[in-house]
């Protein structure tokens, strides 16, 4: 249960389980290694050596993970690398680092595998990412540039050949309509090369020029697919460009973009567009050229998730159920499976082992597959609950918003409640026996000493797996997308999302990553800060809580 | 000891932190410098193809040819096809994407939007191809990708349960009841609806989704809404009432029935085809419930180039003068079992009546829209359509306040 399922979850429940594993470390006292760092102090022993190839090997591996980055020139992979290499060398070779010794790998993996992925979220929650807004500027400007030169109409296909000039220009020759070469450079347009030589329809050798082989045009096909050969003296003309390096047709720009000033021309209307604070380029008029690139919004993104009127009613009412399921889910699932742990627990009841095994089956199950064929099961119409279990009633398990919800709790219990029993049968069987002997010594009846003895001990074992479940509930995306999909819509809400949405599956929605609305990537990094600082904060609070329970039964 | 923990957390935090900022930035700086080892290796180069799993092995055979004849390695990798679209966007940016990557001519203007695909010149090639192919991947007079494949549905029966192919919606019904079978016709829906597999009745009661301009391209100005597509709504409601059409049947639940011959006539693909092997069947255009032609959308497959791509040349030359040879592309038909998209291919295996009666219907069809505003209809179309159907909203009223939201989407 405690598995994420989907990369969604995993980052948000994860720092949670990460503060649950340091409160454990800080807390539990660790046999001092004194004895074994004073005698590896003492010269170089096998453990010097076993650490010395250890460390020998994360040195190689994390200089080829800095060579990767090097070519790549991906700097930002590269200084962290180098910062955890050092770290690392510096760790286990001083004496004065003992602790981190300990720590360093799993801080190292929290940084990589969360911090970046918490830092990189925040960090597209303040820009506009989405559709429209998907890369760079430069990248933007290309896309622009390359979408808008157009072929001339009615121009021919010409055979074409890429030829290098003397002087290492490059250049095309193309044979015309009438069986006449024509070469020329991104500098000199066409021109007419009356003596050069063309076998079976294509320029096979120029003179004054060499004809590149299919090697060498490769080795420059950036330059290739990027030369503009002018067709006469006027730019009305347009230019020859080749995209197989095979066939050469006349281009025409229609945008044209201007460096020193930063605008984008449209070269048939004369509308000049200029760059515009949402990352586009936009004309006097208010039009918009369609290519956009990412820039910072500030809180807009906040603004809109709590703002705009479309999405602030659902957002309020899918909080609220998100908390309820969450909640339910856990107490649901942990009291039926610590009923049964208890009631397996008996001594007196014979082939308990096969009936905790089948208790745990529904476990083994992959949790979308079981959502899957549960949503099947729950069908109005054909599904095996209506039709054989209820007998052919039409009950609207999954389109009616109550008894959707109900559905969603009813089918997670089913799923999560081996996950409880399995942790309490494992906290009943290290209760002590002599505090129950006592207590029967003392007259307490069952009710009593399961209210004051079962139910207190237990709780101090499975504290922090029931946040932790609390945390992964709260982000449970597989269960609500496979069984419901949020359904059944809200029939007053603008947007679509539905009365068994949780926050996550909102989120999902709203970033658009299944194609039915518009992706928004920075939006829904900001409802995912938003999650996260839910999460964060009551796991943290409920941490706390934790240890006085500790305290008090120590 | 524990203030020192504490400051190589923070420290090493910073740095991871500096880490993510400038892991965003340096996408721009790496396209203005070729890197210098994809041009290194091997004289032919190198290509990089996302496909899915079903058109691999047609593509390795292209592939093949292509590397024999260029010496140019061909990487193929096989990917999910709904993950395609979503990956690709994300990783052209970084210059992690593929040179090529398999996909639908719906996906078209969000590609370009997020300026990720470049266009290609298909030259005289053009006009190999089924018009409606082409068509479907052009967008502002340049074309995006080269088609290899059409999709549509149309109305598929159990000839032994059905003699004759009916001509209205309501003689199909009749012919269904007297069939005697538990439907009389099928088709998929599910609580979340299926505007695709629903367009053709919309179309017949005269509201398409968005306009169409003369050369077939839509412009984003709505036409589902109106008279017309209250009508539609109110037909929807009708039938709903009926027990004709019903959100309860999703297309694993239709597509059985069909198998087990439970009714005479199912509205679907080629992609059904592969259950219905044992039984005889023919394909007819589908009846109109309105006064207007029942038209399908046409989905058209192809491949796009990435704008990043530093192979360019090498893509092109692949797509333009390697996948769209006769062999390549009907390679691709016994893989997907579409229609090819160029005529001749297409001839050559529409000796199959299926396969020709499927292109038939196609050839009445509309493209379906790649515009981006596309993608704000999606969502509020089908669930409408199906709260319409079972009952849950008032046909009129549902349908505008579904265009209202389509609307308040589009901004």
């Amino acid at each position: 249960m405690s598995t994420a399922d989907s990369n969604v979850s995993a980052a948000v429940v994860a720092p949670g389980d990460g503060g649950g594993a340091a409160s454990g470390t800080t807390r539990s006292p660790r046999p001092a290694p004194g004895g074994r760092a004073a005698r590896t102090g003492s010269g170089f022993g096998v453990g010097f050596l076993v650490k010395l190839v250890l460390v020998a090997v994360v040195d190689a591996l994390g200089l080829l993970g800095l060579f990767a980055a090097y070519t790549e020139e991906s700097w930002g992979i590269f200084a962290a690398t180098l910062a955890l290499l050092v770290a690392a060398n510096w760790v286990y070779f001083t004496r004065r680092a003992l602790p981190l010794k300990y720590i360093l790998p799993g801080l190292a993996f929290l940084l990589v595998y969360q911090v970046y992925v918490v830092g990189y979220t925040g960090y597209v929650a303040f820009t506009n990412y989405g559709d429209g807004h998907n890369s760079t500027k430069e990248q933007a400007i290309e896309a622009l540039l390359v979408q808008n030169e157009r072929r001339v109409e009615g121009s021919p296909a010409s055979p074409l050949t890429v030829v290098e000039s003397e002087g290492g220009e490059l250049g095309f020759a193309v044979v015309d309509d009438a069986g006449g070469v024509r070469v020329g450079t991104a500098e000199e347009p066409l021109e007419a090369a009356p003596d050069a030589s063309v076998t079976d329809g294509v320029v096979t050798a120029v003179p004054g020029w060499t004809v590149l082989d299919r090697a060498q045009v490769l080795e420059r096909q950036q330059e290739v697919t990027t030369l503009r050969v002018p067709v006469s003296d006027d730019p009305e003309d347009g230019s020859v460009r080749t995209q197989d390096a095979r066939t050469g047709y006349v281009f025409q720009s229609v945008l044209e973009h201007d460096a020193e000033a930063d605008t984008m021309t449209d070269t048939s209307t004369g509308v000049v567009y200029t760059p515009n604070d949402d990352g586009e380029f936009e004309a006097p008029d208010g039009t918009t050229l369609p290519v956009g690139w990412r820039v910072t919004v500030g809180f807009e993104n906040f603004a809109t998730a709590f703002g705009d009127s479309r999405y602030s009613g659902p957002f309020a009412s899918i909080l609220v159920w998100t908390f309820a399921f969450a909640l339910l889910s856990v107490v649901s699932t942990f009291l039926l499976g610590m009923f049964l742990a208890i009631a397996f627990n008996d001594p007196r009841l014979r082939g308990r082992k096969i009936y905790r095994t089948l208790m745990i089956l529904p476990y083994a199950m992959p949790g979308f597959l079981a959502a899957l064929l549960w949503a099947g099961m729950l069908n109005r119409g054909y599904g095996f609950v209506n039709q054989v279990l209820l007998g052919g009633a039409s009950v609207p398990w999954l389109t009616d918003p109550w008894l959707a919800k109900v559905s969603v709790l009813l089918v997670n219990l089913w799923l999560g409640f081996p996950y409880m029993f399995l942790i309490c049968t494992g906290a009943l069987q290290s209760l002590p026996g002599d505090v129950y002997e006592a207590a029967r010594i003392d007259g307490a009846g069952r009710w009593r000493t399961w209210r004051s003895i079962t139910m207190p001990l237990l709780l101090v074992s499975t504290a922090p797996l029931l946040i932790s479940s609390f945390a992964f509930n709260f982000n449970n995306f597989t269960l609500i997308k496979m069984l419901t999909d949020g359904g059944p819509r809200f029939a007053d809400a603008s947007v679509p999302l539905g009365h068994t949405d949780i926050l996550i599956s909102m989120v999902y929605n709203v970033s658009g990553l299944d194609g039915t609305a518009p992706r928004n990537y920075g939006l829904a990094s900001a409802l995912s800060i938003v999650i996260f600082l839910v999460v964060g904060t009551i796991s943290a609070i409920a941490f706390r809580q934790t240890r006085k329970l500790e305290e008090l039964s120590s | 000891m524990r203030r020192s923990i504490l400051l190589a957390a923070a420290l090493t935090s910073t740095l991871a932190l500096a880490a993510c900022g400038g892991g965003s930035e340096p996408a721009g700086d790496e396209t203005t410098e070729p890197a210098e080892e994809t041009s290194a290796p091997a004289a032919g180069g190198s290509l990089t193809v996302w496909v899915d799993e079903t058109r691999e092995p047609a593509v390795e055979a292209a592939a093949a040819n292509f590397e024999a004849e260029t010496g140019t390695t061909v990487e193929l990798v096989q990917k999910n096809f709904e993950d395609i679209r979503t990956d690709f966007l994300a990783q052209v940016p970084t210059g992690e994407g593929p040179d090529i990557t398999v996909g639908a001519h719906d996906w078209l203007g969000e590609l370009t939007t997020n300026g990720v695909v470049a266009p290609i010149e298909l030259g005289d090639k053009a006009g190999e191809f089924e018009e409606v192919a082409v068509q479907a991947f052009t967008q502002d007079g340049q074309v995006y990708g080269l088609p290899y494949a059409i999709e549509n549905i149309a109305l598929i029966r159990n000839t032994a349960l059905a003699a004759e192919a009916p001509a209205t919606f309501d003689d199909m019904i009749a012919a269904g009841e007297a069939a005697g079978t538990p439907y009389p016709f099928l088709v998929q829906t599910g609580t979340e609806g299926d505007p695709y597999t629903y367009y053709p009745f919309q179309t017949s009661f005269g509201a398409p989704v968005f306009a169409q301009n003369d050369d077939g391209s839509y412009r984003p100005e709505l036409m589902l809404g109106g008279e017309n597509g209250e009508a539609f709504a109110q037909w929807l409601a009708d039938q709903g009432s009926a027990g004709v059409l019903s959100t309860d049947v999703t297309y694993d639940i239709a597509v059985e029935a069909f198998k087990n011959g439970e009714s005479p006539f199912i509205i679907g693909g080629p992609w059904m085809l592969e259950q219905f092997a044992d039984l005889e069947l023919a394909i007819d255009p589908i009846p109109a419930p309105g006064d207007e032609p029942a038209q399908p959308f046409v989905g058209v497959q192809g491949f796009y180039v990435s704008a990043q791509s530093e192979n360019a040349l090498l893509a092109n030359d692949f797509l333009v003068n390697y996948l769209s040879t006769q062999e390549a592309q009907e390679a691709l038909f016994e893989a997907g079992g579409r229609p090819p998209a160029l005529t001749a291919a297409a001839d050559a295996v529409s000796s199959d009546p299926i396969v020709a009666g499927f292109r038939e219907v196609g050839a009445e069809a509309v493209p379906m829209p790649s515009i981006p505003e596309m993608g704000s209809v999606w969502a509020f179309w089908g669930v409408t359509e199906a709260n319409i159907i079972s009952g849950q909203a008032e046909p009129a009223e549902a349908w505008q306040k579904m265009v209202s939201d389509i609307e308040g989407a589009l901004g």
